[in-house]
């Protein structure tokens, strides 16, 4: 398999994605309880406290505010720690992929399979700060339960990029600049706590660029019920971000493991 | 399906014409051929840094060859990888199992990569699990299991697909003697199975007693290929002498009896056809220890790859 041709996505990456189902699935507790835990303690902290002094935000409560934002946020951070510090070890100390290397399956594969267990696991958050937002009554609605597939959408685009960290990575230490470079200042920047016209001119330019205003833009616009002038473009940002670091990462895996 | 029809019976399971693989500069393997004949077990002995493992990942489709050709089941490896590894069990050098899950879940989740599951798949794995000795551990986590039962539960997951051919990378580095011996045992009895076998090893006497045909590889190149007895016939003498003691001495008393000498540590080897002269006279000389015993594929190896320390 020559290191540049076209990946290809095929079912038997569902088999990589079973693997990892299973293991979540014997560390239910913790994995529930992160999964919970920590949006509970931002949004009961935040939204409760900081909001009692911002009162509304861009026409409706803080709360709902913050809890539309941070769907999209930890969509992003869930993804982008799957993909890095579990993908690094599935791939390096634990040589779990040159286990799977050795059956039928291929890189393609194993890259496909990774991208849709951080979706999945990105989903997870998503639909359990849901169910918190809806026992705090800021959810607007049955319609936002179409937030499911977009924070889905929203973890494949963020899977890509943090599974190209894990290929260029030597250690862990590697993805320390990942998370102070990109997914920290995505995480402040792009609209969770404010909306992104506040930010300067310049600033405002440079963050339509990046995935998580588009999917914040999504989260908030169906979960707290905000005017969604151009769900195609998000969509389509976020499709493409997917579409292209699933191409990349799959070449540099290739690279790292088909030596 | 295509992919048996290809194949002749008694045609090669593996054949290679020129394999060669270069990383950058280096030739990590320099044009070699071989073939393996079905039901065999063939081995490659060599020293760390041979070309050995580098030939087993090109064989499985894992590293892509550099020139040359190479087929396995008559199939070209290149366009066939994932076919290839679908009747393969591959066992790595270094354990890999999923330290998540259990013994059979183990085999089990090994077993769906393959596309396998189901009631059929489930009596496999305790007829697996039999094999191996580890019908009693199959609920424990392979931390807690000795690296000989590691390395078993590695062998029963490469099994797991019923495969046609076995490749082993160092099946029995790391063991000890016991858990050698039934290593050892597993695999001759898989061989009367009528399973292929491919091993790398650099232990001697692993490739004595497995291996049907082998080839001895050093830089990357073939130096000798052929039965364990053919090759100690070929490159060596029948009986060798191993004197230690004061150096002078020995090689004295080496010298003036005709062998061929090879000093190793503080060890002199002397290999010859015709023992019984320097034994005769080794008797009188109590200072001096020695062993004699026939040769062995240990002296066709150093012979060959020479005697300077590999990293």
């Amino acid at each position: 398999m020559a290191t540049l041709t076209l990946p290809r996505i095929r079912p038997a990456a569902l088999y990589v994605w079973r693997r990892n189902i299973l293991v979540w699935r014997k560390l239910l507790v913790p994995a529930m309880l992160m999964n919970f835990g920590e949006p509970v303690l931002y949004l009961l902290g935040m939204g409760y406290g900081l909001g009692h002094f911002v009162g509304d935000m861009a026409g409706m409560p803080y709360l709902a505010f913050l809890a539309s934002g941070i769907i999209a946020s930890s969509a992003m951070t869930t993804a982008s720690f799957e993909g890095m510090y579990s993908v690094f070890t599935r791939m390096v100390p634990q040589k779990t992929y040159e286990a799977i290397l050795a059956t039928p399956l291929d890189v393609d594969d194993i890259v496909a399979g990774e991208m849709l267990w951080c979706a999945t696991k990105a989903l997870f958050s998503g639909v359990a700060i849901l169910a918190v937002a809806t026992v705090l009554g800021v959810v607007q609605g049955w319609q936002s339960l179409w937030v499911i597939p977009v924070v889905f959408l929203v973890g494949l685009c963020f899977a890509g990029p943090a599974m190209i960290m894990s290929s260029l990575a030597a250690s862990y230490d590697f993805f320390s600049y990942y998370f102070v470079l990109v997914v920290t200042p995505m995480f402040i920047l792009c609209g969770v706590f404010y909306p992104v016209d506040t930010l300067p001119d310049v600033l405002q330019g440079a963050v339509q660029v990046l995935p998580l205003t588009h999917a914040v833009h999504l989260t908030r616009g169906l979960v707290a019920g905000a005017e969604l002038t151009q769900p195609l473009l998000h969509l389509a940002v976020l499709m493409i971000y997917a579409l292209v670091s699933y191409l990349i990462a799959a070449i540099l895996v290739r690279r790292k493991l088909m030596i | 399906m295509q992919a048996t029809a290809t194949r002749q019976p008694d045609a090669p399971i593996v054949a290679a014409r020129a394999l060669t693989k270069r990383f950058g500069d280096y030739c990590a393997v320099d044009g070699i051929d071989f073939s393996i004949e079905p039901g065999k077990c063939f081995g490659f002995l060599g020293p760390n840094g041979a070309g050995k493992t580098t030939t087993l990942r090109m064989t499985m489709g894992l590293t892509p060859v550099s020139d040359g050709e190479l087929t396995v089941f008559g199939l070209p490896v290149q366009q066939h990888a994932a076919a290839i590894r679908g009747r393969t069990g591959i066992v790595p050098q270094a354990d890999n199992l999923d330290p998540d899950f259990t013994v059979e879940e183990n085999l089990a989740v090994y077993a769906s990569f393959f596309g396998l599951s189901g009631a059929d798949i489930d009596t496999r794995i305790d007829r697996l699990l039999d094999f191996v000795s580890l019908g009693e551990r199959r609920k424990a986590k392979p931390d807690a299991l000795s690296g000989g039962m590691q390395r078993r539960l590695t062998i029963a997951r490469a099994l797991i697909n019923e495969p046609e051919l076995v490749v082993l990378d160092e099946p029995t580095t790391g063991l000890d003697p016991q858990a050698r011996h039934v290593i050892w045992g597993r695999l001759t009895e898989l061989k009367s199975h009528g399973k292929t076998l491919l091993l790398t090893t650099h232990y001697m006497e692993e490739a004595e007693r497995l291996c049907d045909e082998l080839v001895i590889m050093d830089h990357g190149r073939i130096l000798a290929q052929g039965s364990p007895l053919e090759l100690i016939a070929r490159h060596v003498e029948t009986d060798v002498i191993e004197m230690r003691g004061q150096g002078d001495a020995m090689q004295a008393l080496a010298t003036g009896s005709g062998c061929r000498l090879e000093q190793m540590g503080n060890s002199l080897y002397c290999y010859t056809h015709n023992p019984a002269p320097l034994i005769e006279q080794l008797k009188d000389r109590h200072e001096l220890r020695f062993v004699h015993r026939p040769t062995g594929l240990e002296d066709v190896f150093l012979r060959l790859t020479g005697r300077e320390l590999r990293d």
